[in-house]
Order: structure tokens, then C-alpha cells, then sequence
């Protein structure tokens, strides 16, 4: 049926202009049918749930479904709230502190493994730096409570110093990626010209290759401290008392009835990761320019 | 060979720092868990260092309370393998039906305007996970949105029961992974020669025959990559079917993490985490052995 449907189109185009029949309006060869429906409905889908959520964070009422008038009273709600100030300041705290020291460490791991002939054991550092990508999160939550369990009661330490490796860890191959990712399109010559012109190594690294690489740190920066913000699994089995970030916050409070406070401390969250990521891609579609 | 050898411990030592972080805080612990799974169980969590197999039996099996030779299938685990695999596969499906037209529908826009819908598929994906499965929740729940509009347009009497179901979850996890699927499949399409496509038409074929023999087999590789980002975390999934499923739908990972919690198993609990492992490394390997047969027959 729908090959006769083919043919007769085909017919009816006739023979002058088959040459170039994918200029012809009604037969486009890059169109199927149905499939920009359902894209279309896809995109819909997709930001309907997160416009609505943003909707009712700004409603009068107690309502998800009712609009009741606009108001600002459940961001002031979430503002008062103590507990809401204390893990937003410590998830921030956290993400800058972790993604801080996994682009540092993601930084000089690239130098390391970029630009370079293949030596022994490169494969295996490969396979650490993207052990945190492949493995689920709950995996690794769970091996961390075992392992920080099993170092709390040796040392008694309980502070903030296990989430911090817990998120550095994690942190690294994001960092690293964006990083390697422009070490290896860096023209390489600009360094030997530094040598010919008498740089020591330092100086050439200090003053071309580290200027030049700073794109690709920030990126790596942004991108850590974007998955550090948004870890819930892994902070929720490494966290001592006390210790809640945002996302395990509102994963606890979900539990229980939600009041719209949730849907502005969720949209303000929203806002901070959007801007990020649009900086992101910002900096990093300025490379192929 | 001096001076290579030198070379190299130059670049063995910047990486060191960051190889220290990861073995401390990811590869070393997940060997501990390794060693857990053959412990035995501790009153009030944690293990006593005696080994045993015992864990590893109960991931499939258990005993009978009074008499320990009497062994049965353990039921409630394996229900909840087959739904973590059953659903991960279901969201899969579900990903690669909207995925694709949605991955088309994107490579066949002006070249200009190609990369705002692309980025428009990537900020949900940069989003926070927990935000965009609280988002779901607000829709679907008794209170929700979806159900209070059918109420008050009189369509139901009561509100429809979608929270704490498997559909729930699947709804959930097709929704945050989506992007998983969509931008791989793109970029196998964003390569696709449209000649063969023409030249597939030209040839009187059909949009079906184009379609099924032409285009599937060119974007073959994005739709298996698709896959495995899809179904990986899927079957890892823990926030999701937490929130959406309740304790009634568990999912691999809420059966892990509860180990650690009330069930207090750790043994129990690094035995089922080994078996996620597995699953996934599985998963992992089958793919790259596929992609390396797909160069050599490529060349």
C-alpha cells in the first residue's frame, strides 16, 4: 500500500526534474511521517512538568492544580526557613569546595595523559578517571558508607571531610573532560615557539599553555560544580548527622505533603543550574570560534 | 630509554594526586564492598570478619527459619530483579520510540537552528535529577495536577492511582533519561548521508522500506549507544523509584540501600551492589564488543 502510494508520487512527479528531488517541497526526502508530532509532543513532555512546577511555586494557594493569584509568599516561606539556609549554603559550599580541588586535580591528571605518545599504565588511569561515570551512584554510596563507617570508628572523625572526597571523587571525570578536551585541539607549535624563543618549561606552561587552558578549566569548574549541586545518592549514604545538602533535604521532604515552598526552592535551584549551564555553553562554543 | 622512562614518571606524577582521590573514595571502597559480600551479618549492621558464602545465597535463595536445609526461591528478590530489569528495558523502549523522531526531527532542521533544539534537549538533562522527578510527582499524585483537572472537568469521580506504581516509575525514568537517548541518536543522524536516503526513494521505495532498510541500519550505532545510556543508569536507578514507587515497587538499588538501612544485611546489601555491578559491567562490555566487531566489519 504505502509502496504504490511511493510510486504514484513518483509518477506524478515525472521525469524533468528527479535529479533534485530532495529541493522539491512535497516530496522531502528528510521528512517522515508522524515523526514531528511526536518530537514535538517529546518537547512539550519534556518542559510541561518543570513549567508547571515553576508556575506553582508562585501561587497564592496551598493548590498544585488551582491558580489562586500570583505571590511571592512561598519564596519568602523558604527564605525564613533556617534549615533551608543552612544546607543551600552548605550544598554551595560543598560543590565549590569539591569541584575546586577535582579541577585542580583533573587539571594536572590532563597534562598528564594528553599530547603524549601511549606509556605504560595510561589505560589504567583511563579506566580510574571514568570509574565514578560507569558505576550506579547506590554503588558507590553504599561502598563509601561502609568505608567512611568503617574510618569513623578508628578516628572518630565525623566532619565534612568525607563528603568532600566523596563529591571530589566524583567531580574528576567531568573535570576532566572538558579540560583534556581542549588541551587536545591546543596548537601545539605555540609551545615550541616559547622554547625556540629561550622559555623554560615553566615559563612556556606558565604563560601559553596555562592562559590558553583557562577556557577549558572553568568549564571543567562549572561542570563539576553542577554534578556536585545535583549528587543526592551518594551524599544521602556518606552524610553524618547533621550533614543534609539541598538535594537530600528535599529528598526527605518529599516524603511527606508538599507545600508549594518545595516548588520555589526547587525553581531557585533550577535558575542557579540553568545559568551555569548556559555559561558553559557559552565558553565552551567559543573554542570553535 | 633513560630518558622516556623519565618522561613517563613525569606524567605518572601529575596524575597521581588525582588517582590518589579516586582510589580512596571510588575503586578502593567498592573492593571493600567486594570483600563485605563474603562477611557475615553484625546484630546492628556493620559485619563480623567470619567468611561465608551465605550472602551470596541469599541473593537468590533462602532458608526455611526452622529448618535451614529447606531451600526456597527468594521471592521477593527475584520480583525485584525482574522489575528493575522489566522496567529498565520498558524505558528504553519508551526512550528510543520518542527519541527518535524527536533525534530526526532535530537533524533535519536548518543547520542554524539545529543547535537551540539541541540545547533544548540538554537542559533537562543538566537539570537536577531529584527536581525533575519531583516535577513528575506534582503531576501525578493523588493532589496532583493531572488528577485535579480530570476531576474538576468531571472526567473521574476519584482520583486515579498513578503514584507508587510501576508506571509511576517507568513514566519517571523515561522522562529523566530521555536526553540519554535523544543525543546519540542525533549525532549518528547528524552523519547520516541523505544521498542514501534519495537514492532509496529514487529506487521506488517506500517511507516504511526507507526507513526500515535505509536509515535503521545507518543509525544503528547512535540507537545501541542510546541504549546502554539509557538502560545503565535505569537499572542502577534509586532516586527515582524511591520517590515515585514507594516501598511497594523497589527497584535493585532501593533493595541495596535498604539492606543498609532497616534490613540491616551489609553482607546481604555488598552482595546485591556486586550484582548491580555486574549487571552493568555486563551491559558495558557487550556494548564495546559489539562496537569493535561493527569497526572491523566497517574497516
Amino acid at each position: 500500500m504505502a509502496e504504490v502510494t511511493a510510486g504514484t508520487e513518483r509518477a506524478l512527479r515525472g521525469g524533468s526534474d528527479a535529479a533534485r528531488p530532495a529541493r522539491r517541497r512535497n516530496y522531502s526526502v528528510r521528512r517522515l511521517p508522524g515523526f514531528g508530532v511526536i518530537a514535538i509532543f517529546t518537547f512539550v513532555m519534556l518542559y510541561l512538568p518543570i513549567v508547571i512546577l515553576v508556575a506553582y511555586s508562585f501561587n497564592e494557594g496551598v493548590s498544585q492544580a488551582r491558580w489562586e493569584g500570583f505571590s511571592l509568599q512561598w519564596y519568602e516561606a523558604a527564605f525564613n526557613n533556617r534549615q533551608v539556609r543552612d544546607v543551600s549554603v552548605r550544598s554551595l559550599w560543598l560543590a565549590v569546595t569539591a569541584s575546586g580541588i577535582a579541577t585542580l586535580l583533573a587539571t594536572l591528571a590532563a597534562l598528564g595523559t594528553t599530547r603524549t605518545s601511549r606509556f605504560p599504565g595510561q589505560t589504567m588511569i583511563y579506566a580510574l578517571i571514568n570509574q565514578p561515570l560507569m558505576v550506579p551512584e547506590v554503588v558507590t554510596g553504599i561502598a563509601l558508607l561502609i568505608f567512611v563507617a568503617a574510618i569513623k570508628v578508628q578516628t572518630g572523625y565525623t566532619g565534612m571531610g568525607y563528603l568532600v572526597a566523596a563529591h571530589t571523587a566524583f567531580c574528576i571525570p567531568f573535570a576532566y573532560l572538558p579540560i583534556r578536551a581542549r588541551l587536545e585541539t591546543m596548537d601545539i607549535t605555540l609551545e615550541k615557539a616559547a622554547a625556540d624563543l629561550y622559555a623554560s618549561p615553566f615559563q612556556a606552561f606558565r604563560y601559553i599553555t596555562l592562559p590558553l587552558l583557562v577556557p577549558g578549566i572553568v568549564a571543567g569548574f562549572m561542570l563539576g560544580f553542577v554534578i556536585s549541586l545535583d549528587t543526592v545518592v551518594i551524599t544521602e549514604f556518606v552524610k553524618s548527622a547533621g550533614q543534609d545538602t539541598l538535594p537530600t533535604y528535599m529528598l526527605g521532604q518529599l516524603r511527606r505533603t508538599v507545600t508549594p515552598e518545595m516548588n520555589a526552592i526547587a525553581t531557585l535551584f533550577l535558575a542557579l543550574s540553568l545559568m551555569i549551564v548556559t555559561a558553559f555553553f557559552l565558553i565552551t562554543r567559543k573554542r570553535g570560534v | 630509554m633513560e630518558a622516556t622512562k623519565e618522561r613517563h614518571g613525569w606524567k605518572w606524577l601529575l596524575c597521581t594526586p588525582a588517582l590518589i582521590v579516586l582510589v580512596l573514595a571510588a575503586s578502593g571502597p567498592l573492593m571493600i564492598v567486594l570483600i563485605y559480600s563474603f562477611l557475615t551479618p553484625g546484630n546492628m549492621g556493620g559485619v563480623n570478619w567470619e567468611f561465608t558464602t551465605e550472602a551470596w545465597f541469599r541473593v537468590f535463595w533462602r532458608r526455611d527459619i526452622f529448618d535451614p536445609d529447606q531451600v526456597t526461591w527468594n521471592e521477593a528478590h527475584l520480583t525485584v530483579f525482574w522489575r528493575s530489569i522489566s522496567l529498565s528495558l520498558q524505558t528504553t523502549l519508551l526512550c528510543a520510540f520518542l527519541g527518535f523522531p524527536t533525534a530526526w526531527f532535530i537533524a533535519t532542521r536548518p543547520p542554524n537552528s539545529r543547535a537551540i533544539w539541541l540545547f533544548m534537549i540538554t537542559i533537562p538533562f543538566w537539570t537536577n535529577l531529584l527536581i525533575r522527578t519531583f516535577a513528575i510527582q506534582e503531576l501525578i499524585r493523588n493532589n496532583g495536577t493531572i488528577n485535579a483537572l480530570l476531576l474538576q472537568t468531571g472526567v473521574i469521580n476519584q482520583p486515579i492511582q498513578i503514584m507508587y506504581t510501576d508506571f509511576a516509575v517507568l513514566l519517571g525514568m523515561a522522562y529523566v533519561f530521555l536526553p540519554l537517548m535523544v543525543l546519540p541518536l542525533y549525532a549518528a543522524m547528524d552523519k547520516l548521508d541523505f544521498r542514501l536516503v534519495e537514492a532509496g526513494y529514487d529506487l521506488y521505495a517506500s517511507r516504511i522500506k526507507v526507513l526500515w532498510y535505509v536509515i535503521l541500519p545507518l543509525v544503528k550505532p547512535g540507537f545501541i549507544a542510546g541504549s546502554i545510556l539509557v538502560f545503565i543508569p535505569a537499572i542502577g536507578a534509586y532516586v527515582t523509584p524511591r520517590v515515585l514507587g514507594g516501598g511497594r515497587t523497589m527497584m535493585l538499588g532501593n533493595l541495596i540501600a535498604l539492606q543498609f538501612g532497616q534490613g540491616r544485611n551489609w553482607p546481604l546489601g555488598a552482595a546485591l551492589a556486586m550484582l548491580l555491578l555486574i549487571i552493568v559491567v555486563t551491559a558495558l562490555v557487550l556494548y564495546l564488543r559489539w562496537v569493535n566487531r561493527e569497526e572491523v566489519r566497517r574497516g
